[in-house]
């Protein structure tokens, strides 16, 4: 059998095999350089992470979160209504190393900042299921037991070459592993003004489709429990939300309240439950049977 | 004739530890896949899933996948070069030095050290050490090929060769980051650039560790096996080319409809459909080595390991190009359908292959003959069911989960909450743990003979210890 040079000759196959896998690294893996972090990708907004912030990071990727939440919104009419708007790549600019994820057993986390008020965030990372109530999610209370170490914190931020005050460093003293991640979170998906954007207008009269049915109701009920409940209480007692009496917002106040969300305050929008649900939800609350 | 002296101690060495790391991928597989179930098996700090999930996938490729390849490396440069090794004493470093990295990763894992990079992350120290075992094993391996007594190379050899340099280049330009502290450290990439880099290793990794040297344990010992050699050289030639010439171009299919720019999402695109044409030139060059021979996947327990296996790469090679469409991405990406395809790959098409191996090389290592031929069967039949319940669940269930997150109600509204498509994936969690058991139990099996083999089987014929 006639055989090539390269089947005779191990250093003449293995120069042949570098350059073979170089040219296709070279088109999609060194090439891509030239695109991305670029002035062109550049968002004015977007700033590095504070301390604590770089703090909460490091202890996400300590933790292994990345095995579980992605943090990439594509550009998928799903994708952007559940989550918010896509990502852009100047909006990483500052992630060292990248924490896009692979698999969502969780939910993205790429839009979690300024959804929940902080104090969501520390009761759900010590008890998961008191927020999500079929979560699987591992509780994290031991990251209360734990101190930031400012000077760690500080040379971490040398080395990323972030800015920082000295007055920043010297806040971190008495912070816990959880303030870090809680102010992490936050701040995630921020560096673009995209939830006032997205904000829903309701323009036009609003009319209850269903004022007081008893099915609009029981619906609504069932649609409380798992969306509402865990920040305004089983009972509508108000926890970390505020207790909802009947008659203290008419039917189109509340619809409003839901669907559109207080963006500042942590009342996320519901809007991508559509209108029916929501109005399922207003009829139970304000029309509901009491005791 | 001039009898060599093959070093075979090393390859026994270095198949009992990578049969260790197995067990220990396949248990805490097992374990974190009842985590999804049961939450409250996580153990904060040390044992929780966000932790345990790189020490399993970790041990089974460096452990696991890397270690057996090792030994079978050194097994097949020996046999195909007709010569010892260059160095039995760097071999002999290597595999202490392997067994100190694998323990420091997992220890180090556990302690929350990790760069985050999927199948990189162990932190800069362990990175050196990883480096310093592939660089003494590259020079072990191509110095014996370079004092070979047969001059032409085995199709093996190449595989060998290209995965020796594959690694080196993924790994290092991988690595590349700026250390903190003793354990901590930050990528030399950003965002989008940072996210490139690591899926071309990522991707990459499957074809220099999961792909080329599985392939070449195959060529090797399929016609062992079966005693015909390889249906055809040329098409040897062309597959092997093409591999890896194709392979490089296509990690940015995990990364479609990310801000990657687009270009770069559409060459992976293209190249990984492309990359269907070179895997199947392998399994067609297996199948059609069984050219009247097939009756021996009833006579010969190692050629059903060997030809399910391959089967295994043909399939895996067909629903990763699907995966890697854009459509089909957008629907099925990050989805529990995912781990599903990975599964195949690896307890599937490697780990068949690799046990196919270790069971020829039994008569040779232990100088007697396997304990029990039904015992070999009964562990192809637990892992083959175990994978297929584990994987055909997870595909089953991401479909179902895809469905639910793209689902939408005529208004524009979603129809179902993230919670609302959770709470469905339970039962297919419980399937993946079941068929993670019954694969477990696959693998104790074969342990039970192995253990049997070397403490008392029969002592193998001469003839069968020189072939």
């Amino acid at each position: 059998m006639s055989s090539h040079a390269w089947e005779k000759k191990p250093v003449l196959l293995l120069i042949l095999a570098t350059v073979t896998i170089l040219v296709g690294t070279i088109f999609t893996m060194v090439l891509p350089f030239a695109w991305v972090n670029t002035e062109h990708d550049r968002i004015e907004t977007v700033s590095p992470y504070s301390p604590l912030e770089q703090a909460g990071r490091d202890l996400y990727i300590r933790e292994g979160c990345n095995n579980c939440h992605t943090q990439t919104v594509r550009p998928l009419v799903a994708e952007v209504l559940r989550y918010g708007d896509y990502s852009k790549s100047g909006e990483f600019i500052y992630d060292r190393p990248h924490l896009w994820g692979s698999r969502r057993t969780g939910p993205d986390l790429a839009r979690l900042g300024g959804k929940y008020p902080d104090e969501w965030h520390y009761q759900h990372m010590v008890a998961p299921t008191s927020m999500i109530p079929k979560s699987n999610m591992p509780a994290y209370g031991f990251l209360n037991d734990n101190l930031i170490d400012p000077d760690a914190v500080k040379k971490a931020m040398d080395v990323l070459g972030f800015p920082y005050s000295s007055n920043d460093i010297a806040q971190l003293e008495g912070k816990t592993e959880m303030d870090a991640m809680v102010a992490y979170l936050q701040k995630l998906g921020t560096g673009i003004p995209w939830r006032k954007a997205a904000e829903v207008e309701i323009i036009g009269e609003l009319v209850n489709p269903f004022p007081k049915e008893p099915t609009a109701i029981a619906a609504g009920e069932l649609l409380y429990a798992e969306n509402c409940a865990a920040c305004h209480g089983e009972e509508l007692e108000g926890q970390i939300g505020p207790e909802l009496d009947q008659d203290v917002y008419s039917d189109d106040e509340l619809f409003e309240l839901i669907y559109v969300g207080v963006t500042d305050a942590g009342m996320p929008s519901f809007a991508s439950l559509g209108s029916t649900k929501v109005w399922q939800i207003v009829n139970f609350i304000n029309y509901r049977e009491t005791p | 004739m001039e009898t060599v002296n093959y070093n075979y101690a090393i390859v026994r060495s270095f198949i009992t530890w990578s049969i260790i790391w197995g067990v220990v991928t396949v248990l805490v597989g097992v374990l974190i896949s009842f985590q999804l179930v049961l939450p409250e098996l996580n153990f904060a700090p040390y044992l929780t899933y966000g932790r345990l999930r790189p020490i399993h996938t970790n041990a089974g490729i460096f452990g696991w996948g890397i270690g057996s390849f090792f030994a079978l490396f050194y097994y097949m440069v020996q046999r195909l070069c007709r010569t010892s090794l260059w160095s039995d004493g760097l071999a002999k470093f290597q595999l202490w030095f392997f067994n100190a990295t694998i323990i420091t990763a997992a220890v180090t894992l556990l302690l929350g050290y990790t760069t985050s990079k999927e199948y990189h992350e162990l932190e800069w120290p362990v990175d050196i050490m990883v480096v310093i075992l592939w660089v003494a094993f590259a020079i072990n391996i191509i110095m014996t090929i370079v004092k070979r007594r047969e001059p032409q190379m085995y199709v093996s050899l190449w595989f060998m060769l290209a995965s020796l340099v594959g690694v080196a280049i993924l790994y290092l330009v991988n690595a590349a980051e700026v250390p903190v502290s003793l354990f901590k450290s930050y990528s030399a990439y950003a965002g989008t650039n940072d996210a490139n880099v690591q899926w071309w290793f990522g991707h990459n990794a499957v074809a220099m560790v999961l792909t080329a040297p599985p392939l070449a344990v195959f060529y090797y010992f399929l016609p062992k096996a079966t005693g015909a050699p390889i249906y055809s050289h040329r098409l040897s030639i062309v597959a092997f080319w093409s591999l890896i010439f194709m392979y490089l171009w296509t990690g940015a299919h995990h990364l479609l409809w990310t801000p990657v720019p687009d270009w770069v999402q559409t060459l992976a695109m293209a190249f990984s459909v492309m990359l269907i044409a070179p895997s199947w030139g392998s399994v067609f060059n297996g199948y059609l080595t069984m050219n009247g021979q097939w009756h021996q996947m009833r006579e010969n327990y190692l050629v059903k390991f060997l030809i399910l296996g391959i089967t295994f790469y043909g399939l895996q090679t067909l629903q990763g190009p699907l995966q890697a469409v854009r459509s089909f991405s957008s629907f099925i990406h990050y989805t529990e359908w995912v781990p599903g395809h990975v599964h195949m790959g690896a307890m599937g098409w490697v780990s068949l292959v690799l046990f196919a191996a270790i069971y020829y090389l039994v008569p040779k290592i232990y100088g007697r003959e396997l304990y029990s031929i039904p015992l070999a069967n009964l562990h192809f039949w637990l892992v083959l069911v175990g994978q297929l319940i584990y994987s055909i669940s997870l595909w089953v269930a991401g479909l179902q989960q895809a469905g639910m997150w793209h689902a939408m109600n005529n208004d524009g509204s979603l129809t179902y909450t993230f919670m609302e498509a959770f709470v469905e994936m339970y039962p297919y969690w419980w399937m993946r743990g079941v068929g993670g058991l019954i694969y477990l139990v696959g693998i104790l099996v074969f342990i039970v003979n192995l253990i049997k083999t070397a403490q008392g089987g029969k002592p193998a014929p001469e003839a069968i210890q020189n072939a």
